[in-house]
């Protein structure tokens, strides 16, 4: 029966939507995940299923104080994937009420108190890793042994829950510095960095992950297959993951060329996978990068001169977060100056001379 | 190398489900019987409506006029077939808001005989001149959809000593194959129409851009232009829209469109195949255009095809023809699925700007309730026009008019690309539509107002003037009262 509401067109439309587009995004974290799972065991995957189900929690909750229908905006698998990027974010063996806090962090304070899906400023999932590694230093930056699951030093399901809901009693035995850490503490204790990256770094296993790390990015070339499938599906596009990595290389390039003993490598550098992650998934979001290829590109490129900054001369090891937050925030100015140029018209919005 | 600088040249676009094989390997038929009645709106053109020149119960034959144009852009309208006028009453449009138009009722007797036709002219013993004439007596349109006069167009060519002429063989709506169809059963009359268009404008070149989906319509098209070198025939990327004149003027050669200029201003100009081939009818056959081809698509026809169609012919008898499943139509669309109409009723008459018929049903237009943008900018990459959908909108939802048509609302060329990607289903084009026709109502009453203040202070000042002149005259008589009254006194004296 012809409906008849009048609509103008098009009347045919391309077949998206918006939970297609989180879902996607879900599937390329998959192989990384199930890594980051596999190499720290029970605990991580219990903190990882408790920051996923708390914040679908806290979603439906706002969604409830604000009057909103809670099931449609709950299958749109944002507030799903925020807690993901959250979870694969935190050290692996963090207690329960880290992913609590965090999942609360980031849906309430980083998305529905500005109104909800795409009204938010900054990153959620970067705004809580942020908030909760200033609020909760010590479990925030405790790093866990390598455990693989079902290996004799893996904890057991019972150890596992005994870890995540009482905490963790032989801290000195199971935990360590991560690559960055231990190189910036060795730094500032003026031991150069041939002799501290010999203890610590080796270059396979920092591209496939076997290191100490956040949950699910350690492995760089498993995050570097899930952003390949984001491009080749077009959920993203090049613009701003290549810009972050080509300026980080290059930026660290120059100084360690100029310094190899204070400047750490490229290659040390973009084995990081939280680099990767932040570059591929973390960055890309939608709501709070900018909306033209160039801004992208000059997104891009900020972000990893302040990753490089931060992690170079910062106070903090690893700076994606910080620098993603930054550069969050500077994103409605990147988009208020650079437009596309309108066809027929000049950048200024002249019309164009004949 | 060439190829790959002009993909450059190529902005936004999307890539739709082209859906065009359930008709693509058809041929045009003519089987379509001729309909009992016929509802030929005056004005199925840009411009002024035509002024009907026959009277209620005349006998007219096919190709007789029925009403002439009007002023300097105007199309006439001409009798599809032979038969009685049985009425020149409103009758509903072919618009989405069914308003009704002037309208000629014609009753066909059936015989569908042609008047006195003047035997096949040579059109290149024709002066230019001439040949606009013609185009403009036998009331061809834009038949791409534009509907915009073809003999003013070619007046303008002319005047403005185009250099290129180039030919719309797109058709990058969804669904449309009609100009697909003429152009691989008659490349030879659309060729023709071609090199009769080039001699009306006294221009030295075509080119006609065919999109790379259609290679038996660019064959055919290539064969029959083969002993003009006037003429070149171009394949071009599928990519919608490739029939916005300016995207096609860019790719083909390079030169953009000023914003506030016309596609003269850089020397080229550009018509559909489907005008080509009428423009050959009305003057190598002195047959006015009272017949066009129309694709019936869509999900719910049950016999799709490109039929040859009298102009004035209700749509409600293409669809029994086509035997659409009525129940499952669920909407009606009169064009292309991208930039069509939907039409409240079937009982609409075709136009000349009539090229598809499409029968959608519920699967086929199904959008998802309206949610958050997620400023995915899928919409701004997808503008051909360099814009911001996503930023436009928020301003229009925020009554911000004036500052949306600061950021390019009046470049928008409603091609709906923005919507068709949104994956948040957000009716892009419905916002800008809407602020359109906002800001022409306010602009309207602006200028209305505008206009009672200016006569107000005519008035106001037309009585301060009489006032004035009164007070003078009172002064004048005053004053010769006084110098009577003094000479009076001056001669009593004496």
């Amino acid at each position: 029966m012809l409906n008849l509401r009048p609509t103008t067109g098009p009347h045919t439309r391309e077949n998206l939507s918006i939970g297609g587009i989180m879902r996607q995004v879900i599937y390329a974290l998959i192989p990384a995940t199930l890594f980051g799972l596999y190499l720290f065991g029970w605990p991580a995957i219990n903190l990882f299923l408790i920051t996923l189900f708390s914040a679908l929690v806290f979603e439906y909750v706002c969604l409830k104080l604000a009057d909103k229908p809670a099931l449609p905006a709950l299958k749109d698998s944002s507030a799903l994937l925020t807690a993901w990027l959250l979870a694969m974010s935190l050290p692996p063996w963090a207690p329960w009420w880290v992913g609590v806090t965090g999942a609360g962090l980031a849906i309430i304070l980083g998305k529905q108190v500005y109104g909800g899906l795409g009204q938010n400023l900054f990153n959620p999932a970067m705004l809580a890793r942020v908030a909760l590694l200033i609020s909760f230093p010590l479990e925030l930056t405790t790093w866990v042994n390598v455990a693989p699951w079902l290996s004799e030093t893996a904890p057991d399901f019972k150890t596992g829950l005994h870890i995540t809901f009482m905490g963790l009693d032989n801290v000195d035995s199971t935990t360590g510095a991560t690559v960055l850490g231990y190189v910036k503490t060795e730094l500032s204790q003026k031991h150069p960095l041939s002799a501290s990256l010999a203890d610590i770094y080796n270059s396979n296993n920092a591209w496939l992950g076997f290191m100490r790390g956040s949950l699910s990015e350690t492995s760089a070339i498993l995050l570097i297959l899930g952003g390949g499938w984001l491009l080749f599906k077009k959920i993203i596009t090049w613009h701003i993951p290549l810009s972050i990595i080509v300026s980080v290389a290059l930026i660290s390039a120059v100084f360690n060329a100029l310094n190899p003993e204070i400047y750490l490598s490229p290659s040390v550098h973009l084995s990081s996978g939280a680099l990767m992650c932040t570059a591929f998934f973390i960055a890309t979001d939608y709501v709070t990068s900018p909306n033209t290829p160039l801004g992208q590109l000059i997104f891009g490129s900020a972000c990893g001169l302040l990753i490089f900054t931060i992690r170079t001369w910062g106070g903090y090891p690893e700076g994606a977060a910080f620098a993603i937050l930054l550069m969050n925030a500077l994103t409605p100015l990147i988009d208020h100056y650079v437009k596309p140029r309108i066809y027929g018209r000049d950048r200024q919005g002249r019309p164009l001379e004949l | 190398m060439i190829s790959l600088m002009q993909s450059f040249r190529i902005r936004g676009g999307v890539h739709p489900d082209p859906r065009k094989t359930a008709t693509t390997d058809l041929s045009i038929s003519s089987d379509f019987p001729l309909p009992k009645k016929l509802y030929i709106p005056l004005q199925q053109h840009v411009g002024k409506p035509a002024e009907p020149v026959v009277r209620v119960g005349d006998y007219v034959y096919k190709g007789q006029l029925l009403a002439h144009s009007q002023g300097m852009i105007s199309a006439p309208v001409h009798a599809p077939s032979s038969g009685i006028i049985s009425d020149i009453a409103d009758y509903p449009a072919p618009h989405p808001s069914a308003l009704p138009i002037r309208t000629v009722f014609m009753e066909t007797d059936g015989k569908d005989v042609w008047q006195l036709l003047k035997p096949p002219t040579d059109p290149f013993g024709l002066s230019a001149e001439e040949i606009s004439l013609r185009v403009g007596a036998a009331g061809v349109v834009g038949m791409g959809g534009a509907t915009f006069p073809a003999a003013v167009k070619l007046n303008l060519g002319r005047k403005n000593k185009i250099s290129t002429l180039l030919i719309n063989g797109g058709e990058c709506e969804p669904y449309l194959t009609c100009d697909d169809r003429l152009m691989q059963e008659s490349a030879d009359g659309i060729i023709d129409g071609i090199r009769i268009m080039l001699h009306g404008m006294e221009t030295p070149q075509a080119i006609v851009g065919i999109e790379d989906n259609k290679p038996a319509a660019f064959r055919a098209m290539k064969k029959a232009a083969a002993d003009f070198r006037q003429i070149e025939v171009r394949q071009v990327p599928t990519h919608y829209p490739m029939g916005w004149d300016r995207q096609l003027i860019r790719y083909l050669t390079g030169k953009e469109v000023p914003a506030d200029g016309r596609a003269t201003d850089v020397g080229v100009l550009m018509h559909n195949v489907a005008t080509a081939y009428a423009i050959h009818k009305a003057i190598r056959h002195n047959r006015p255009l009272v017949d066009r081809v129309v694709t019936i698509a869509g999900g719910a026809a049950g016999s799709p095809g490109n039929i040859w169609v009298p102009i004035g012919t209700l749509i409600s008898e293409l669809l029994d023809f086509c035997r659409v499943d009525r129940p499952r139509m669920a909407r009606l669309v009169m064009g292309g699925p991208m930039m069509g109409d939907a039409l409240p009723i079937a009982e609409l008459p075709v136009v000349k700007a009539t090229s598809g018929i499409l029968a959608l049903t519920q699967d086929e237009i199904t959008r998802g309730s309206e949610q958050a943008c997620i400023r995915c900018a899928r919409c701004i990459s997808a503008c051909p026009a360099g814009l911001l959908p996503v930023d436009m909108a928020n301003r229009i939802r925020s009554n911000q008019l004036e500052s949306a048509v600061d950021i390019g609302l009046k470049d928008c060329i409603s091609c709906g690309s923005c919507s068709y990607v949104c994956p948040s289903n957000i009716p892009l084009v419905h916002y800008f539509k809407y602020a359109a026709g906002e800001l022409a109502a306010r602009q309207q009453a602006q200028h209305k107002s505008e206009q009672t203040k200016k006569l107000i202070e005519e008035r106001n000042k037309r009585i301060e003037r009489i006032e004035k002149q009164k007070a003078e005259e009172a002064a004048r008589e005053l004053a010769a009262k006084v110098a009577k009254y003094s000479a009076d006194q001056a001669e009593q004296v004496l």
